[in-house]
């Protein structure tokens, strides 16, 4: 495969590793009245597509990035990738 | 007589003869033969015997998907069984032996097998071998493994070196015949950066095998003169020999190219073969189209083989495997190898057409609407018995019989990635369905377009088209004048009330066999193939499975579309397992991380150990030290008398920077960071987000803003990726950077009660490390003959220790230094064996106690858990079933008898429970023989282990026959209250 990376243009899937749902960046509120329930669901519920999926890559080969790919799980089509800090910050998270 | 078989023309080299040799015989050919075409051309049809039946085989084809013709090539080191005798290049001083045969071809013991066929039928194996089940091991078994398999190894080291490559164009064109020629012409004149990829040593694909002419040229000349335009364009790659073997995702193929096959040894600094990675923006499967065979009874004999092999062979090779031939067609092409062969002065016996209406000959007899009923010839066709139209039959004397039952387009890459293929009807056959993989289109045979000026068009038109996709212009080239005979075929795929019509000759499958699969309804393709094995092994069934499937939608009454293919997947063809590894064999099978110190240690005669990569020093042998206990207590004593040197390099160092440094750590480790003073050193534990311990290590606070963490050295890697995933997914806010600097530094423990007195000598005098000034968990920077280094107090054994540090680069002089500073002390350089033995008497964990299911509290770290703060795992280690009443702890074990071990892994009991899981209490992580107290000891998990100190409990591993009691102690069996660490 070959990953878009928003900083250095197409590299080859070989150059990373893989991590999962994109929805490891909602970390749940630590201080929350039900935090253990959230992080249970944060930790083992997750959803596996047949289809267009939001997942974590790290560009452990090249720049250290965490990228957000959006991948076709049953092509292989990627349709978008993000930076995941980027992504991140779009999602409200900050410090 | 030397090739009786060999007629005029052709294109071969004359002028070039060789010697080979096969089972011993030597037979002589010419360059450009293969080892199939030169053998045929010596009147020898028999090359192989069948797997199960062991059934006399000559080839059935001419190119990669050959079934029956295969033999181990070369001899020694470099034989290589299962090689397709009808691709071999011949060579001068090739040796070949047949295979699957004792104890030789003409005579072979085992065709017993064949006698006994009815024994042998689909399921055999699953129905015969299911009992006694006693039988299973000591008879079944060994007699299978004896009798299975093709070929075999030469079990010696391959002496040739293989090579990966990578390669990118705008466009790959798979196959060079009249398609791939013209689609690489016009995106070459176009101007587009293009790879021509073929299979065959002289591209053209059936252009070199037919008679016909293309524009004012012979079909082959043709072909070389625009092989010859598009090699000298410098924008075309042309690659013969080169079999693209798979498509992948986004357009990248896996190619093997066959650099040195067609020579006796690869030439000097040259790999045999090489596997590129080809990333294309477009690509055109140009692969073509296969015939395929009819099954009639004994359709396997050597001398019956595809007609437009042995067109091939007559055309190209200008060999025929018999003077007098026949034809067996339900199509139009059979009659031109008739009337090829024909025109070589080939006798042609007859011309049997299965359908009433085909072409008639004036120069042959063509018998229509007749087919073959049955055929002789024990190791060699003789006769043929064809029933006619009317219902009588004929015999006809022939040493050859050409099969045509029609062409498949060479769908197998466009399917790659699961598109279904999708049925044509006018030819027959399937074709690349809408699916294709990404940047893929197929065009001429392969789509179907079987003449040749079909073809020429389909190239250039898909071209077109991919050009297009890239925003390239088409500069479009001349079609030349080229046959254009349409396809008349008639499906027919095999004749009715045959006993033993092969279907698929490399596994022995007939035609029953597909009947009685179907009858114990296994009626999924998949289950098919599974079950008799139809299309199995290295030909994977490119002449078969279109048969196989034809008789199965026969029995379901349902279309041969309805019944659907198999999976096609790569490769393409069989790849060497040598190729795929490449030059990543042997010591370069991975990267091998040294540490600085290296060069010296194996001076020093050290035993390395490998941990990941890295090779660490594991011990010192000195003279008369003949077993590994004798080095490693020497080090460890010596160590905690006076001082001991250790290499630690290998641990990972991370540097963390910025104004949040701090912050960030908090978050990383369970227990706080914020306050630690700039100038100390703090022990940290990381746990998962699931509770669990990751890894552990210390930060040590070089400035305000400024950290470097150590982590242990297999988890580097891993917690590095992890703390960048926390710092950019989870506060990407944070002022902080990282970067490992684990290559950067060389870093060396300095142990032992002379510690300081050692390095007092080494670190410049400026510098003070006296306790007061530097006490216990100071670190700092600090300069060692104007070197600026980095000095920490920390300690893994328990006595008094530094970890001294310097660029990499000043490592192999400082650690020489280290060692004569230590000259006066009686100094020991001890390696990893030493270190764990310090650090089990000590009781610190490392990765065996971080063993990914343990927590803090586990550890007897529970309390280190900030609840005060958020930090990565904290909220998920407060789980009700992580903090149980009866918790595993960490602890101490030292045996009863003192004379015993402990070994790791042991299990303990509660003294008079039963033995068995349930019961289980616990196991030991870490064991060792401790010097300083003159016997064994371990720790490990106890349940409750905490409030059991004193208690005697039972260590067992019923494998190992260990079975005895030890005494539950504190983990620090050496100086608990740490006295030592601060002095």
């Amino acid at each position: 495969m070959i990953i878009h990376h928003p900083l250095l243009g197409p590299r080859d899937a070989s150059e990373f590793t893989y991590l999962g749902d994109a929805a490891l960046i909602h970390r749940p509120d630590w201080e929350a009245e039900d935090a253990l329930d959230q992080f249970i669901d944060y930790g083992y519920l997750r959803s596996n597509p047949a289809g267009l999926h939001r997942e974590l890559w790290f560009h452990e080969g090249g720049d250290r990035s965490w990228l957000v790919v959006t991948r076709d799980t049953t092509t292989h089509e990627i349709t978008k990738v993000e930076l995941a800090r980027d992504v991140a910050r779009q999602e409200g998270r900050s410090k | 007589m030397s090739q009786t078989n060999r007629l005029n023309g052709g294109l071969i080299n004359r002028d070039r003869p060789m010697s080979f040799k096969f089972d011993g015989k030597s037979f002589q050919g010419y360059e450009g033969d293969t080892l199939a075409s030169a053998l045929l051309a010596n009147n020898v049809r028999l090359m192989g015997r069948s797997f199960k039946y062991h059934r006399p085989r000559g080839p059935l084809t001419a190119g990669s998907e050959e079934p029956n013709a295969i033999v181990e090539l070369r001899s020694g080191a470099r034989k290589e069984p299962n090689t397709r005798a009808t691709t071999a290049e011949l060579f001068d001083g090739l040796t070949a032996t047949s295979q699957n045969r004792w104890p030789s071809l003409a005579f072979d013991a085992m065709a017993v097998n064949d006698r006994l066929s009815t024994f042998f039928a689909a399921g055999f194996y699953y129905k015969t071998f299911m009992w006694p089940a006693a039988f299973w091991e000591k008879v079944y078994e060994p007699i299978i493994r004896k009798a299975a398999g093709l070929g075999s190894l030469s079990l010696e080291p391959d002496p040739d070196s293989y090579d990966k490559g990578f390669l990118h164009c705008d466009l790959l064109v798979i196959g060079a015949g009249p398609t791939g020629l013209m689609a690489a012409l016009t995106a070459a004149r176009s101007g587009a950066e293009v790879i021509l990829a073929d299979e065959d040593f002289a591209l053209g694909g059936r252009l070199n095998a037919e008679t016909f002419s293309v524009g004012d040229q012979s079909a082959s000349g043709w072909a070389a003169s625009l092989v010859g335009e598009l090699s000298a364009m410098p924008n075309v790659r042309v690659m013969p020999r080169t079999t693209v073997i798979g498509a992948f995702d986004h357009g990248i193929y896996g190619a093997v190219e066959r650099v040195s096959d067609h020579l006796p040894v690869p030439a000097d600094g040259k790999p045999r073969q090489i596997l590129w990675r080809i990333y294309s923006k477009q690509a055109i499967l140009a692969a073509g189209a296969t015939e395929r065979p009819i099954a009639f009874e004994q359709n396997d004999r050597p001398g019956i083989m595809l007609a437009s092999a042995l067109r091939s062979y007559v055309n190209r090779w200008a060999a025929t495997p018999a003077k007098r031939v026949a034809v067996f067609t339900n199509n139009d092409d059979g009659h031109r190898t008739a009337a090829d062969l024909h025109a070589q002065g080939v006798k042609i016996a007859a011309v049997i057409d299965t359908r009433a209406d085909g072409p008639v000959s004036r120069d042959y007899e063509v018998l229509q609407g007749a087919q073959v009923s049955d055929t002789m010839g024990r190791l060699g066709l003789t006769f043929v018995k064809v029933q006619l139209a009317d219902g009588s039959e004929r015999t006809l004397e022939c040493g050859a019989l050409g099969v045509s039952g029609g062409w498949n387009p060479n769908v197998h890459l466009a399917s790659h990635q699961r598109g279904r293929p999708t049925w044509q009807d006018d030819i027959a056959a399937f074709v690349p369905g809408d699916a294709l993989p990404v940047g893929m289109s197929a065009a001429g045979a392969a789509l179907g377009h079987f003449s040749t000026h079909g073809a020429l068009q389909s190239g250039v038109d898909v071209a077109t088209k991919a050009l297009d996709v890239l925003g390239i212009t088409s500069n479009r080239p001349t079609l030349p004048e080229a046959e254009d005979a349409p396809i008349n075929v008639t499906p027919f795929w095999h004749v009715d009330g045959a006993k033993r019509a092969w279907l698929d000759q490399q596994n022995d499958v007939t035609a029953k066999d597909v009947k009685l699969a179907h009858q114990e309804n296994f009626t999924s393709v998949e289950h098919l193939k599974r079950y008799t094995t139809l299309g199995m092994a290295t030909d994977q069934g490119k002449t078969s499975n279109m048969g196989g499937l034809a008789i199965m939608a026969e029995l379901a009454g349902k279309s041969i579309p309805q019944v659907g293919t198999t999976i096609f997947r790569p490769p393409y063809t069989p790849t060497a397992i040598g190729t795929l590894a490449g030059r990543s064999r042997d010591e370069d099978f991975r990267p091998v991380r040294k540490t600085p110190s290296h060069t010296w240690a194996e001076e020093q005669g050290a035993v390395f150990v490998e941990v990941g990569m890295w090779l660490r020093a594991q011990w010192f042998p000195k003279d008369g030290e003949t077993h590994w206990r004798q080095s490693v207590d020497r080090e460890v004593s010596q160590t905690r008398k006076s001082v001991g040197i250790c290499d630690v390099t290998t641990l990972g160092k991370i540097d963390v920077q910025g104004a949040d440094a701090a912050t960030f750590l908090n978050k990383i480790y369970c227990n706080p960071f914020a306050k630690v003073p700039v100038g100390k050193v703090r022990y940290g534990l990381m746990l998962r987000e699931d509770g669990i311990a990751m890894d552990d290590g210390t930060a040590a606070r070089l400035a305000e803003d400024h950290f470097v963490v150590t982590t242990t050295t297999a988890n580097a890697v891993g917690v590095y990726r992890h703390m960048e995933f926390v710092r950019q997914c989870l506060f990407p806010d944070l002022d902080v950077q990282l970067i490992s600097t684990t290559e950067a530094w060389a870093q060396y423990s300095v142990a032992g009660p002379n510690a300081r007195d050692l390095l007092q000598k080494v670190v410049d005098p400026e510098h003070d490390i006296s306790n007061e000034a530097f006490p216990y968990m100071a670190c700092g920077e600090i300069s060692i003959g104007g070197v600026r280094g980095r000095l920490f107090r920390i300690s893994f054994s328990g006595e008094l220790a530094y970890e001294i540090a310097v660029p990499t680069r000043y490592g192999d002089a400082l650690i020489r230094k280290l060692v004569a500073a230590g000259e006066e002390f009686d100094a020991v350089v001890y390696g990893t064996e030493a270190l764990g033995v310090m650090r089990i008497e000590k009781g610190h964990a490392a990765g065996n106690e971080l063993n990914g299911t343990t927590t803090a509290l586990n550890l007897g770290m529970g309390r280190m858990v900030n609840k005060k703060k958020d930090s990565i795992g904290s909220t998920l280690s407060e789980r009700e079933g992580l903090n149980t009443e009866d918790a595993l702890k960490l602890v101490g074990f030292k045996p009863v008898d003192p004379s015993k071990s402990v070994p790791a892994g042991a299990h303990l009991m509660t003294k008079g429970d039963k033995v068995d899981a349930a019961h289980d209490q616990g196991y030991i992580t870490s064991a060792c023989y401790s010097p300083n107290l003159g016997h064994h000891i371990g720790i490990g998990f106890l349940k409750s282990g905490d409030t059991r100190l004193g208690e005697i409990v039972r260590l067992v591993s019923p494998l190992t026959e260990v079975d005895h009691d030890v005494e539950v102690v504190s983990a620090h069996f050496i100086d608990p209250e740490g006295d030592r660490l601060r002095v």
